[in-house]
């Protein structure tokens, strides 16, 4: 798999729906388009509800994975 | 209010009902979790859930009438933990205190795995512009006044309500 570089990082684990949703929604609203956010998780409802955000948003979800027992996402401004 | 625009952001109605700590959970995640995915949420708070719009939110569990709640205690080992203990209709209805315990105890439990309050999720809200409407109609029976309730929301009647629903993609009564 290629290196996604982020352009910033965004801890939510421990935090559960909507907190994620919100936060990330927030923080990628503060980022240029083009940039990217990642986003780690801890809560199992977060992989369904990033893709389902991402959808509804526009924003794409470049990557959706698990890493050291927790979700990471990369998430790209596209609007 | 009406969205003539055909590219205009999908739209969430809510009608909040009821006041307990319980209940106040669902408008809000759903407002908060539908603002963060750009679109437009309304919450109508009538009846008892009118009391969601106080500046000091005072909601508490009412255990009464809910036979299937489950109990957990906030604090000891995990299996202790994830014991959900019964409640018992007779227990909540006459131990004194019982309410304030049982609201305690949720508080919490929720606090401890992860899930926001309730006047965190309310400022999410209104940080996401949700627009929060208190009956006037509710207002008047309960014998409230304006200045009862936050800043940030206004006061109208079911058609003022229902014009804005009429519009939304998802309409909601909890």
């Amino acid at each position: 798999m290629d290196v996604i570089k982020e352009d910033q990082v965004l801890d939510c684990s421990g935090m559960l729906c909507p907190i994620p949703v919100v936060k990330t929604s927030k923080a990628i609203k503060a980022m240029e388009i083009g940039q990217v956010l990642k986003m780690i998780a801890t809560d199992p409802g977060a992989p369904p509800d990033m893709e389902a955000w991402s959808r509804q948003t526009g924003n794409e979800l470049l990557r959706s994975m698990q890493e050291d027992g927790k979700f990471v996402f990369y998430i790209k401004r596209m609007k | 209010m009406s969205k003539s625009d055909p590219n205009a952001p999908k739209r969430l109605a809510l009608i909040a009902s009821k006041g307990t700590l319980d209940w106040a959970y669902p408008p809000f995640i759903l407002a908060s979790a539908a603002g963060a995915m750009g679109w437009e949420v309304g919450i109508f708070f009538t009846f008892y859930g009118l009391t969601l719009l106080k500046p000091d939110l005072t909601a508490s569990v009412s255990p009464l009438g809910n036979p299937a709640m489950p109990m957990k205690m906030p604090f000891g080992p995990e299996g202790f933990q994830n014991i959900a203990w019964p409640m018992p209709n007779i227990l909540m209805a006459n131990v004194p205190g019982f309410e304030t315990l049982a609201t305690t105890l949720m508080k919490q439990t929720f606090k401890n795995k992860g899930v926001a309050s309730i006047p965190e999720l309310r400022d999410m809200c209104i940080d996401l512009d949700v627009r929060m409407i208190g009956c006037q109609m509710t207002m008047d029976v309960f014998g409230f006044k304006r200045e009862d309730f936050i800043k940030e929301c206004e006061i109208g009647g079911a058609a003022t309500f229902l014009e804005y629903a009429a519009d939304a993609e998802v309409q909601l009564f909890i």
